[in-house]
């Protein structure tokens, strides 16, 4: 059938390129394989030459996918896919690359971009390992070509083809029997971005991350060519500054989805130990672990065999995270894994390629790597470095061990999952790893390499342990942390881990005074130390001194729930325009109409009063209403920043102003006699007077107005009154109604009725009140958080900038 | 021996002891029927909701108490009961992993991430509700 209207040129031109990238990316792989492996000179140069052509040509390949679908995407061509999918009319431009990291195969291009980028530096900057690092950059290329390749080879998928048409994916659907179907109004517009992902955080977090991701394989690659060429040690130093680079980008990309989830989400929290989170902490860590045993090895000579062990193990890590939060293996323990795209064996096999070769070259090239057979001394820096490393790695290992039971389960006949408190079992291990690397980062910069004196090590120590003890003891005693929840040894460990966070924080800080003498250009690695200790001083009091400021502390309506033991009164309900009490605040729910057209978030006005006067302030917590797919919705909170904590608010629930309007419970009527009582569900209705033509109306002198005087007790003895109005106006009977909110109750002067008595209507509704249900946490110190990692992040780009002009005063030599 | 040599093995018999303790205290995935036998323990169940019974939860009375009935693939109901705000797509979820303990009739949950739901389309691509949203109309 021939289709009317279709744009199937670029979809045509984006797919050829993405095939020529593939073929790009195999014939720079054979070529800088025959590169490493030539035997003479003349020869490696002709192969190195022919396989920089390649990848050139898969530079451009991968760019003009990236510009087809960016191309597609913005001019709105529905026919296709992934602007249908991922993108909409109403979604403005800056948007547009959000939601090309939306879709699997949108943010394997994004991967493939950064390599190709890191590509084009190494063979500029790489020299002599240029041929053996390439080849391992175009493998990993390569691999991830075939991601976005999707071509069906002997009935299975190999990848996702990001220019399939809507038609051919949806084959089934009967529009697309039509030939003018796209003149059909649900192919004029896309499904849209998530709502989730309409956010800035979306638009620079998985670019960093990506990068961070990208940049992991360069040390890894090194390493694989110093097994590889068998000059086991000469690369250590020229691969220093690219290892530095992999672990600041990969943490702040980490530390960003942290702020996202903080700023963005109803996480209520930056970190929550999900699975998707924990996969990119793990390879990073390993990634910090290696890093401290490559500088080891370049002034000692130590640790060789270890800096191999780990460098490989991050890259395989990484690769492993890949699978594991886009196979959808985790979709029963992670809030945000990927779904299963039917790639599962493909994701398999790229951890497989390299996870065998690497191993098995690490493996058989060991006994050889040289190593010092005397041991470090006990007093020496490089023996305490290796330590933590360990440390570290060791914290990895059983980060991702926990993380991988849902693979497990894969193999098991019994499935296993996190019990009854999932955070705490990581937090309880990790509180110990925390003391230790605060310890550790504070001693060990004080120690020499090879061996301390005992004495010139007391001496530069012994003021900063008494300061940061001074300071944690202060801290302990007056900083308010009695988080008792898990028993006391949890708290005293929550003491010690703060003294070990300010120790590193205080020691750290001296030591670029004391030991470089303030020389900053040198001191990276202090001034990363002092950020990691900051961010541990802000993790441990942000988590031990989060507080819940909603509970419900009105007293009303609780009885409904008599199995809510303990705390779980995480949320509150504010009534519109009811002062609410609300432990140290007295909150009011303002208004919730504000809709903000483009994005169709609505906003609610909430204020805040503190009860001593001291501070009023005002948070627009709001909903996005996603478009895509089925009506959905996502909270996203709002905070006021104080100096030393965040108060931090989000929407729970909220009425259904529709619902509101389409009331269809009836007023009942009620004969009442003066001084007489009605009953309600929730308690009685007293009729105290009648009040003919009242003030407060203004009424004209030829009207008849009656007013009825109303007092309502509830059950829980609570008094209100109501005073709902009848009058006659143009001969037609009107009414005022009266609501009493808290009780759920509209009261209607229906009228007079027979002996006396007046008709009162009652009407007994949920859906009549503008209400809000919200949670108010506050999170102290948070900024000390956020304060840490950006320090941690500068001294490891100041520490890369100094590793850069070493190795480079050493090639000049 | 080495005193690195050491350090290894008091680290892997640490982290042999932490990752024992882990395993301990992990729970079960559980079927409604098998979690009725099991009163009191947390078990973790993966089922969908009931629809033809309404969900409890009005915050005008209480925010902090949802009410519920799962079945799961074996035909198995059972109500729950969540001490927190209703999750905001608890209607559209077509899979619930529910994390919890069976108290009586009643499968208690008193952890906010006691709740995990899958729903089409959170940030990720569902062929069907794509292909429900080409058919109507």
């Amino acid at each position: 059938m021939e289709y009317i209207g279709e744009h199937l040129l670029p979809g045509k031109i984006g797919h050829f390129f993405a095939v020529l990238s593939l073929a790009a990316s195999l014939i720079a792989l054979i070529s800088y394989f025959k590169a490493t492996n030539a035997k003479t000179p003349d020869e490696a140069q002709s192969w190195r030459k022919m396989g920089r052509i390649a990848f050139g040509i898969d530079v451009l390949a991968v760019f003009a996918v990236l510009f087809t679908i960016i191309y597609i995407v913005s001019n709105r061509l529905f026919e296709y896919n992934f602007a249908w999918e991922h993108s909409s009319r109403s979604l403005p431009l800056n948007y547009l690359l959000a939601c090309i990291w939306e879709a699997q195969e949108g943010s394997f291009l994004l991967w493939t971009i950064w390599l190709c980028v890191l590509g084009a530096i190494l063979i500029k900057k790489a020299g002599k390992w240029e041929a053996p690092v390439m080849t391992v950059m175009s493998f990993a290329l390569f691999c991830v070509a075939t991601m976005i390749l999707g071509i069906y080879v002997f009935g299975h998928n190999i990848g996702i083809n990001p220019f399939i048409l809507l038609r051919e994916k949806m084959t089934g659907a009967p529009i697309f029997s039509r030939a003018d179907y796209l003149s059909f109004p649900q192919m004029k517009d896309g499904q849209g971005l998530a709502a989730l992902l309409q956010n800035y955080w979306m638009v620079i977090h998985p670019p960093i991350l990506f990068l961070g991701f990208a940049s992991t394989i360069v040390p890894f690659a090194y390493a694989i060519a110093g097994l590889w060429k068998k000059q086991y040690g000469d690369w250590t130093k020229t691969a220093l500054p690219w290892t530095l680079f992999s672990a600041a980008v990969l943490g702040t990309g980490i530390m960003m989805g942290a702020a996202w989830a903080y700023e963005s989400l109803s996480f209520a929290g930056y970190w929550a130990w999900d699975p998707v989170e924990n996969a990119s902490l793990v390879p990073w860590l390993v990634m910090v672990a290696g890093l401290h045993t490559q500088v080891v090895y370049n002034a000692t000579g130590h640790s060789l065999r270890a800096t191999y062990f780990f460098l490989i193990t991050q890259f395989i890590f990484i690769l492993y995270s890949t699978f594991l939060t886009r196979s959808g293996v985790l979709g029963d323990t992670s809030v945000h894994a990927f779904v299963d795209s039917g790639m599962n064996v493909q994701l398999g096999l790229f951890v497989a390629v390299f996870f065998i070769p690497a191993y098995g070259l690490f493996i058989a090239r060991y006994k050889k790597i040289p190593f010092i057979a005397k041991e470090e001394q006990t007093s020496s820096r490089e023996f305490w470095m290796f330590i933590g490393s360990l440390v570290l790695f060791l914290s990895a290992l059983f980060i991702i061990v926990s993380t991988s039971l849902p693979v497990m389960n894969l193999f098991r006949k019994e499935k296993l999952t996190t019990g009854d408190d999932p955070t705490f079992a990581y937090n309880r291990v990790e509180i110990f790893i925390a003391v230790l690397l605060g310890l550790f980062t504070a001693v060990t910069q004080y120690l020499k390499y090879k061996v301390t004196a005992k004495d010139h090590l007391i001496k530069k120590i012994a003021v900063p342990t008494i300061v940061a003890l001074t300071i944690s003891i202060l801290v302990s005693v007056f900083g308010g942390i009695n988080y008792d929840k898990y028993g006391a040894g949890f708290m005293v460990a929550i003491h010690l881990a703060m003294f070990a966070a300010i120790y590193s924080v205080v020691a750290n800080a001296a030591y670029i005074y004391s030991g470089m003498r303030g020389k900053l250009k040198a001191a990276g690695a202090s001034i990363a130390h002092v950020g990691f200790g900051l961010m541990l001083v802000g993790i441990l009091f942000s988590s031990a001194k989060k507080e819940v400021l909603s509970h419900n502390t009105t007293g009303i309506m609780l009885t409904f729930d008599p199995e809510a033991k303990q705390d779980p009164t995480e949320n509150i309900t504010l009534l519109k325009g009811v002062r609410t009490d609300m432990g140290k605040y007295w909150t009011t729910f303002i208004d919730g109409d504000s809709i903000e057209p483009r994005s169709k978030a609505q906003y609610f006005h909430i204020r805040f009063e503190k009860k001593d006067g001291t501070k009023n302030f005002d948070l627009y917590p709001h909903w996005l209403k996603s478009n895509k797919g089925q009506q959905q919705i996502s909270a996203n909170p709002d905070k006021y920043h104080y100096f030393d904590r965040d108060i931090f608010s989000y929407i729970t629930a909220a009425d259904n102003p529709e619902q509101r309007r389409d009331d269809t419970v009836r007023f009942k009527s009620n004969p009442v006699a003066l001084h007489d009582t009605v009953f309600y569900s929730k308690g009685i209705i007293i009729l105290d007077s009648i009040v003919v033509n009242p003030e407060k109306y203004h009424f004209g002198k030829g009207d008849t107005a009656l007013m009825a005087k109303l007092t309502i007790i509830s059950k829980d003895s609570m008094h209100y009154t109501a005073t709902p109005v009848y009058y006659v106006k143009d001969n037609q009977a009107q009414y005022i109604h009266d609501t009493v909110f808290a009780q759920n109750l509209a009261l209607r002067f229906n009228g007079l009725s027979a002996g006396r008595k007046i008709d009162l209507g009652i009407k007994e509704s949920a859906a009549m009140v503008p209400f809000v249900a919200l949670k108010v946490y506050e999170f102290p110190q948070i900024n000390i958080l956020w304060i840490g990692t950006i320090i941690m992040i500068i001294g490891f780009i100041m520490s890369m900038v100094w590793r850069r002009r070493q190795a480079r005063a050493l090639r000049a030599q | 021996m080495k005193k690195v040599q050491i350090v290894i093995l008091v680290a892997i018999a640490a982290a042999v002891a932490i990752l024992i303790s882990f395993m301990g205290n992990l729970s079960t995935y559980e079927t409604i029927a098998s979690a009725r036998q099991k009163p009191g323990k947390t078990v973790t169940i993966i089922a969908h909701l009931d629809n033809k019974l309404p969900i409890e939860y009005d915050p005008v009375k209480n925010p902090n108490f949802v009410s519920f009935h799962i079945s799961d693939t074996l035909g198995n109901t059972a109500k729950v009961v969540y001490h927190f705000e209703k999750p905001y797509d608890l209607e559209k979820a077509e899979r619930i992993t529910l994390k919890g303990r069976m108290n009586g009739d009643v499968f208690e949950i008193s952890r906010k991430d006691g709740i995990l739901l899958k729903c089409p389309s959170k940030y990720k691509d569902d062929p069907n509700a794509a292909k429900k949203e080409l058919t109507q109309n």
